[in-house]
């Protein structure tokens, strides 16, 4: 059936409105929701969901990755306990056993730390706080990344010369050796500050500022090639503006190997707050995050505390599995040469 | 007579060369490194412990906690009580074979009383040493000492020559992290030469073979490589694995497991040292709290109720593994002065602190930094954390900034800390060097690790006074007034004693001694 509202129906005129306006309304949310259903279907027939719902470890990944992120963000709802609130830590409760052993209590299903600290509530918050500060820290590294590498390819000259061996340099550097001397640095200078806060920020610059060189090439690669053609000429021919020009222009055409760097430093990211974490340097044992917690739980290792590593060590491990699985597939989907 | 003499020397000769033929190397393990090798410039418990090998005071200390004569062999008060006489060892050389005399014990002594020296604290009393002959010296005190001995175990005498010609005559700066040669090299009488060293990683030293003690002592040991490993998994483990053959700082919650692995011993005692939280009490406004223009903990009521929330039987039970003794004092009953009055910690009440927060005008509690080691004292981290969660019942949110002591000792020295945790031994078993490291306002000799800001004229001239009065019974009375003081003002809050375990091969039998200090020149291994 396709009644275009142009033909109308033969017989009794149509009654006039009562509000135009309200028609109007009506007919233009109409065409906003039609809009978004369009888009939506055109991309549920795109490539990238044939290839997402054809890939089984994609989805599984998918899958893992939600579920893991929807409970860390959820944390404060449903959590046993709140890890962070310092008064209802008892030592007594310390160094339980998982429920399911002998000790162990129905009220801390995985058992408690040495501080008495519930295990799940501690990985549901600490997950959280390693999801976010990953991908603040990615953001970061993106601004920086794709604004250097923009610049760099399109100016080119002297400006690209420098930004280049800059990125070179540091790429000589192992990004966490990096990251360690960034938080050194920052910790030394914010030392006799109030740290409440503080650490996170910290830890999101020192990683941020770790991974930027990634995207800062990439981008310049594709810019470099993007600058000459016709549609960039045409658009400096026409008066635009070179930030213009990058940012409208150019960027859209280099989203795509951005997206999948990304992902796959997502997990590298969240890994790399672990090992900041685990070495001492990342946030408080009062607030731990996935690192702190293996931190702490490593010391018992060998005292038979086997539960207070072993359970954020899976978390960690299988996050930075799922998020990674995902960018690999995101990568070979969008690779034109791979399908 | 003369023959049967030379036969038995022979004999001896012969049973010390089969002794020497069975020593073997240790792997030594810590959990941290000395903060430097320069014998003056840190009053630290393993910084000390590895210069004992190396270097010599005029007298050590053994295990059970008695004088032993070393580089003097022995000292008496002279007709003037105002002086003690020292006769020194002949005999002695220094590890570059430099002749040990009384111009080095001078030289020792007057570079220790430096300014940037950390063992001027120690010798507050002395006026000035003198050399009488090559093996005779006078130390003069500023008044009558009748205790001076008790100050000179950890004074290490170094070769004047050797100071003078490699430009170390003045003492590292520590807190301003100035080198000297001393730092990185040395030259001691002690039993063990510096063979190398990389700071915080390992240090090997060999056997001395002109070690004067020759003979006298068993020298079991041929060779130390002595290990920094933090991680306390990663120490116990080695030391299961055969990678090491002695942990000095067993992790309380690897006792248990330890003691039932086969082919290890393990040796606990006390140790006399107290661990406790010190606070700011004299600044105006502190930099790292929640309240403008006040300092919370300049009030007394803030700090009594600090001391009154903490629950040392919960972190004994659960963080020590009963391996401390909770206590109110900052001194253990080793030292002279303890009283058990004063010693024991004050009733746990949570309502009651509460009360008091709220009478000093913060019933909703402040922020501040806490700072506290994590590579020093028995489940340091561990403490801070539940003293962490303790002061959150009233209201107090300490930023934990947990770190390794060679971060966390300079601000303590440099008073850059506003609430730290610390553990101080008493090498003296006397309460004045307490007193003048901890109490006393930080000027000259005195306070040099006072990090507190307390400053008391009263407290300062009764603590100055103790060097110099000879009547026990009176000297006693002023360190119990002392005491009062302190303890009334609550300027530190002491958790407990902490008690030692040290595990190791089974071939070695290792003592824990009271100051933590292992002489490796005692031990002999068996077979």
């Amino acid at each position: 059936m396709t009644t275009g509202p142009t033909r109308a129906p033969s017989g009794s005129p149509p009654p006039p409105p009562a509000d135009p306006g309200a028609r109007l309304r009506h007919e233009g949310a109409g065409d906003y929701l039609a809009a978004w259903r369009e888009r939506l279907a055109a991309f549920l027939d795109s490539d990238l969901v044939y290839s997402f719902l054809r890939s089984k470890l994609a989805v599984a990944a998918a899958i893992v990755t939600v579920l893991v992120v929807g409970a860390a963000f959820l944390a404060p709802l449903i959590a046993p306990h709140d890890p962070y609130d310092l008064k209802s830590l008892e030592l007594i409760d310390s160094d339980k056993p998982p429920a399911w052993e002998d000790g162990g209590e129905a009220r801390f299903p995985l058992g408690t730390d040495d501080q008495g600290r519930d295990i799940l509530s501690t990985i549901l918050y600490g997950t959280r706080s390693s999801i976010l500060i990953g991908i603040c820290s990615v953001a970061l590294a993106l601004a920086i990344g794709v604004s250097l590498g923009l610049w760099a390819g399109y100016a080119g000259g002297r400006a690209d010369s420098i930004i280049m061996r800059i990125a070179d340099v540091q790429l000589t550097f192992p990004a966490i050796l990096t990251a360690l001397l960034i938080d050194g640095v920052a910790l030394a200078i914010f030392k006799n500050y109030r740290m409440e806060g503080g650490r996170f920020w910290i830890l999101v610059l020192s990683i941020g500022l770790s991974y930027w060189v990634q995207y800062a090439r990439t981008v310049r690669g594709v810019t470099l090639v993007e600058r000459n053609k016709d549609y960039v000429a045409a658009a400096r021919l026409i008066g635009i503006g070179p930030l213009r020009i990058m940012f409208q222009h150019i960027l859209p055409n280099v989203l795509n190997p951005v997206l999948v760097i990304a992902t796959i430093n997502l997990a590298l990211a969240i890994i790399t707050e672990a090992t900041l974490s685990f070495l001492g340097v990342g946030l408080p044992p009062t607030e731990p995050s996935l690192g702190t917690m293996i931190q702490i739980g490593n010391k018992y290792l060998f005292s038979g505390s086997w539960w207070m590593v072993a359970f954020p060590g899976l978390t960690l491990a299988l996050l930075a599995l799922a998020v990674n699985l995902l960018g690999d597939w995101l990568r070979d989907a969008l690779n034109p040469k791979l399908r | 007579m003369r023959s049967g003499m030379k036969a038995a020397t022979a004999l001896l000769s012969l049973v010390l060369a089969a002794g020497a033929a069975d020593a073997r190397p240790i792997k030594w393990a810590r959990a941290g490194d000395a903060l430097t090798l320069d014998p003056h410039s840190q009053n630290e418990g393993p910084t000390h412990n590895l210069l004992q090998q190396i270097y010599e005071p005029l007298i050590i200390r053994d295990h059970r906690g008695r004088l032993l004569p070393t580089l003097a062999t022995s000292w008496k008060i002279t007709r003037d009580p105002n002086v003690w006489e020292f006769k020194l060892r002949q005999g002695v050389t220094f590890h570059n074979g430099n002749p040990f005399t009384a111009d080095d014990v001078v030289f020792s002594f007057e570079r220790a009383l430096q300014p940037t020296s950390d063992m001027k604290g120690i010798l507050t009393s002395i006026d000035k040493v003198i050399r009488i002959d090559d093996h005779t010296v006078h130390i003069r005190t500023k008044g009558p000492n009748p205790i001076l001995p008790d100050y000179l175990t950890t004074v290490y005498m170094m070769d004047k020559e050797w100071s003078e010609a490699n430009n170390t005559v003045t003492v590292e700066d520590y807190k301003a992290k100035k080198d000297n040669y001393a730092v990185r090299h040395s030259n001691g009488t002690g039993p063990y030469m510096l063979v190398s060293r990389e700071q915080d990683v390992r240090t090997v030293l060999r056997l001395y073979d002109k070690y004067w003690g020759k003979g006298q002592v068993p020298l079991g040991i041929e060779e130390i490589t002595y290990t920094v490993i933090k991680a306390d998994a990663t120490r116990v483990a080695a030391l299961v694995s055969g990678d090491v053959d002695f942990v000095q700082d067993v992790p309380v919650q690897d006792i248990a497991q330890l003691e039932k692995t086969s082919g290890l011993r393990l040796t606990q005692g006390p140790e006399n040292r107290s661990i406790f939280l010190g606070m700011d009490v004299g600044s105006a406004d502190l930099k790292t709290d929640s309240i403008e223009g006040k300092n919370p903990l300049a009030d007394k009521r803030v700090r009594q109720a600090i001391n009154m929330v903490i629950d040392r039987a919960a972190i004994r039970r659960a963080v020590m593994r009963n391996q401390s003794a909770p206590s109110g004092m900052v001194i253990g009953p080793l030292v002279n002065g303890y009283s058990k009055e004063l010693g024991a910690p004050p009733a746990l009440s949570v309502d009651k602190a509460k009360s008091l927060m709220a009478a000093a005008g913060y019933p909703s509690g402040f922020s501040i930094t806490f700072h506290c080691p994590n590579d020093r004292y028995v489940a340091d981290e561990a403490i801070c954390q539940a003293v962490t969660s303790m002061l959150a019942r009233i209201g107090i949110k300490a930023n934990l900034v947990a770190q390794s002591k060679a971060k966390h000792f300079p601000l303590i020295q440099k008073a850059e800390t506003e609430f730290f945790l610390l553990g101080w031994g008493v090498p003296t078993y006397d309460s004045d060097y307490v007193f003048n490291f901890l109490h006393h306002t930080r000027a000259g000799r005195f306070g040099s690790w006072n990090a507190t800001r307390y400053s008391n004229a009263e407290v300062d001239r009764m603590i100055e006074s103790l060097s110099s009065e000879i009547d026990i019974a009176k000297r006693n009375a002023t360190i119990a007034r002392i005491w009062k003081v302190v303890q009334d003002e609550t300027i530190y809050v002491a958790l407990h004693d902490q008690l030692l375990v040290h595990a190791m091969k089974r071939d070695l039998d290792i003592p824990v001694s009271p100051d933590n200090v292992v002489h490796m020149k005692f031990i002999a291994p068996k077979k």
